[in-house]
């Protein structure tokens, strides 16, 4: 079976991140994988997003036009790639910067307001966890736990965020 | 009974194919002294370029590599950097090192690569038949400029030693001259502080030598050298232009 | 060793030290400017040398030079800047040096865009630089290919003295993939003694060597052009390396794909299993030489109605493909040229309509 999700927001809210940690949980998990970034000039407006594609066999193309799942962070994001998105996919909102939704109902959407939980509890630069935790537990792409564990690795070298509670 | 006088060992005995008049000898000559005295030979490698030394190597016994128009200096970095052991230099003419090369050689020299440029310098092109050079002066008749250099068109001509001399980039850039003995006693010390520079691990160095080309000129060997040193001379002043600290 | 998760232009970095190549010379270019990010901080860890030139022009030279004074030495660059590092190729090849060039290809002509795209396989595989010379072309299919097929280049560039190239595309470069650096992909220092100008001390010798391409006597340039033709029909005979997909079927077409486009074709060419339509492929993964003869012997096969060389430019290895199959059966080329990976439905559809 093949799963694919687009994280896609600002640039520096750690979106490519996201999409890493996802990565890295399911390599883990024995399952291939490929993570595929927006690149070069593209970038430099601001917004970035990855394609991160999971899979029990070879993985054909990674580049995906119509993502099974979404994580939007910021509303360009949700404006350009939320009608995109294939029917009874979850697409996840950050509620705390974007205000509206997908307006369709063929689709699981989730709203977490990442921001606001990421401040309460120490740190606005952890939204991108928030909302990628929150994204695992409805979509169950890869099993929480080692989610978890791969979010302390990528941190290994600062000991206050792995302290962060990822509230789902 | 003692010699007088013999080939340095680092000259090969190749017949010239240099023309009359011509100074390519003479500083290759230098180079190979030089090289016989500091005893390098064994572990130096030329770069010759493309002009009419392009086949420097046939006169030196040791190794050579041939680079691209203007490139001698990129491969004299890619040399230096994986064998900083070896004594690299680039042997460059006006049409090589300041036009096609000259981004080359700023960078090279902007980096201090630990190699010697020597720089002959006799304001045309040679091997394609005498074509305009950036060093070419105001007023020359060159093949492609046949109404003398207009500056208008084709701007001054450039100054390498007082060019590569304004980089920040500590260096050795000087320029002499080989029209006649008194001159030769000088560049030679200068090309020996320059590869001794080398030898020591201090800095790039650029020796431009100012030079003749009879046959491309229209002028006999002995007009030429003449030439040279009225109007080359008076604006490529000869000197130090930068030495290390 | 256990699988690690890592972008293909770092791999490719990683994979050359791995390999034993220590000089690296670079100048940024999207989309592979990572190799020299990367390389800039491992390079000096691992001991080798890492050098940012002024332009691919400079930065092709410092690999010529590097190489024609017996050090393995590799750059990676994308289109554009390959096509200024041509003219030092032709150099490298004609001088007999080995160098590994990588082009993670972006689309052009001219500044074209940035995203992935194969229209850089004539250059590759029929020249780019003037003269007579091949270059020994591998293209990878996922960032591991990339990893071990760089790692291959070094001792192929060794063996035939010539410039080996690897053709990725922006996707290889900038996909993260898991990857396992394989342990027996070692490059062996040969002994250059007889042609590199090491410095006569180095060697122990008392005659120079000459690292050169110019040969004013046309019977010495004939030589030396039929001693790289040579090479050339060598590497037909022992270098020719390919994958094949679903080629056991009795399939109604073949198609022919390298690089990322045969990843998107292995995807179609699952689903219209699922439909019952048959189609099998072979890959090329060296496009210098070619697979001529599995081409040839695959479209023979008893049910196959045409071959369709499927590719992420206008058709260049078209070419190549008729002439593998020299006319037995039509080929007919899909693609896109714009910088959009095909998407498997395209393909699907492509290939129903030749039925």
């Amino acid at each position: 079976m093949q799963k694919d999700v687009m994280f896609a927001g600002f640039g520096g809210q750690g979106i490519l991140l996201m999409g890493k940690i996802l990565a890295l949980a399911a390599m883990d998990e024995g399952r291939e994988v490929t993570w595929v970034p927006s690149y070069g000039a593209e970038m430099r407006g601001g917004t970035a997003n990855c394609n991160v594609v999971i899979s029990d066999r070879p993985i054909g193309s990674p580049v995906i036009r119509n993502p099974m799942h979404l994580v939007v962070m910021n509303r360009p994001s949700l404006e350009k790639y939320g009608p995109l998105v294939r029917p009874k996919g979850v697409v996840l909102i950050n509620s705390s910067l974007v205000t509206a939704d997908t307006g369709r109902e063929d689709i699981d959407e989730l709203t977490v307001s990442a921001n606001d939980i990421a401040t309460e509890i120490g740190s606005i630069k952890s939204a991108n966890i928030v909302a990628l935790a929150a994204f695992v537990a409805r979509s169950q792409l890869v099993d929480f736990e080692l989610l978890r564990e791969c979010v302390k690795y990528e941190f290994s070298k600062n000991e206050k965020l792995i302290n962060i509670n990822m509230e789902a | 009974m003692a010699k007088t006088f013999m080939k340095p060992e680092a000259l090969s005995d190749q017949h010239t194919h240099y023309c009359p008049g011509c100074t390519h000898g003479v500083i290759h000559r230098l180079i190979a002294e030089v090289i016989d005295e500091l005893g390098i030979r064994g572990r130096s490698v030329g770069i010759a370029p493309v002009g009419c030394a392009v086949l420097a190597y046939n006169y030196f016994t040791f190794d050579f590599q041939e680079a691209a128009h203007g490139r001698a200096p990129a491969m004299a970095t890619g040399i230096k950097r994986v064998r900083p052991d070896l004594m690299v230099f680039t042997y460059q003419g006006d049409g090589d090192l300041a036009s096609i090369g000259m981004g080359e050689i700023v960078h090279a020299a902007n980096r201090g690569e630990k190699f010697v440029s020597i720089f002959v310098n006799n304001a045309v092109y040679g091997m394609t038949g005498g074509q305009m050079a950036p060093t070419t002066m105001p007023g020359q008749r060159t093949t492609t400029s046949p109404f003398g250099r207009n500056v208008e068109d084709s701007g001054m001509p450039i100054k390498v030693a007082e060019l590569l001399s304004s980089l920040q980039t500590p260096g050795y850039i000087t320029r002499q001259t080989v029209l006649k003995p008194k001159y030769i006693v000088k560049a030679k010390k200068a090309i020996k502080k320059a590869f001794t520079y080398q030898l020591e691990g201090r800095c790039f160095s650029m020796v431009e030598v100012v030079s003749t080309c009879p046959t491309n000129w229209g002028l006999t060997p002995h007009e030429a050298i003449q030439w040279a040193e009225d109007t080359l001379l008076s604006y490529y002043e000869l000197g130090d232009y930068k030495v290390p600290e | 060793m256990s699988k690690v998760l890592m972008k293909g232009n770092e791999a490719i970095g990683e994979a050359a030290i791995r390999a034993g190549c220590l000089n690296y010379f670079a100048y940024p270019i999207t989309p592979q400017s990572e190799v020299a990010e990367y390389l800039a901080h491992r390079m000096p860890e691992a001991g080798g040398v890492f050098l940012q030139g002024e332009s691919e022009v400079a930065v092709s030279y410092m690999i010529f030079g590097a190489a024609g004074c017996g050090a393995i030495v590799f750059t990676t660059s994308s289109s554009p800047g390959i096509s200024l590092m041509s003219e030092a190729i032709s150099y490298i090849a004609g001088a007999q040096c080995p160098a590994v060039f990588v082009n993670i290809v972006r689309g052009g002509p001219g500044l074209g865009g940035i995203q992935p795209s194969q229209a850089d396989y004539l250059q590759a595989t029929k020249g780019g630089g003037h003269g007579d010379y091949r270059l020994l072309v591998m293209a990878p299919a996922s960032v591991q290919e990339a990893v071990e097929m760089v790692m291959m280049a070094f001792p192929l560039a060794e063996k035939y003295r010539n410039p080996v190239m690897i053709l990725g595309d922006g996707l290889i470069g900038q996909m993260m993939e898991p990857v396992d650096f394989p342990e027996n992909l070692k490059t062996e220092p040969t002994n250059k003694d007889d042609w590199a100008s090491n410095g006569m001390d180095t060697r122990g010798a008392n005659s120079p060597n000459i690292v050169k391409s110019l040969f004013l006597d046309n019977k010495l340039l004939n030589d030396n052009n039929m001693a790289l033709k040579a090479k050339y029909d060598r590497m037909k005979k022992e270098e020719v390396r390919y994958d094949t997909y679903n080629l056991d079927a009795d399939y109604e077409m073949l198609i022919v794909s390298f690089g990322t486009m045969s990843r998107v074709n292995r995807t179609a060419i699952d689903n219209l299993k699922e439909e019952g339509l048959e189609v099998a492929m072979i890959r090329p993964m060296t496009l210098f030489p070619f697979p001529e003869e599995a081409i040839r012997q695959a479209s023979l096969k008893e049910n196959c109605k045409a071959v369709l060389s499927i590719e992420m430019n206008m058709g260049q290895m078209v070419e190549d493909v008729e002439r593998s199959v020299q006319g037995k059966v039509p080929v007919k080329w899909y693609g896109t040229c714009g910088g959009d990976v095909p998407t498997p439905e395209e393909i699907m559809n492509f290939i129903k309509e030749q039925k």
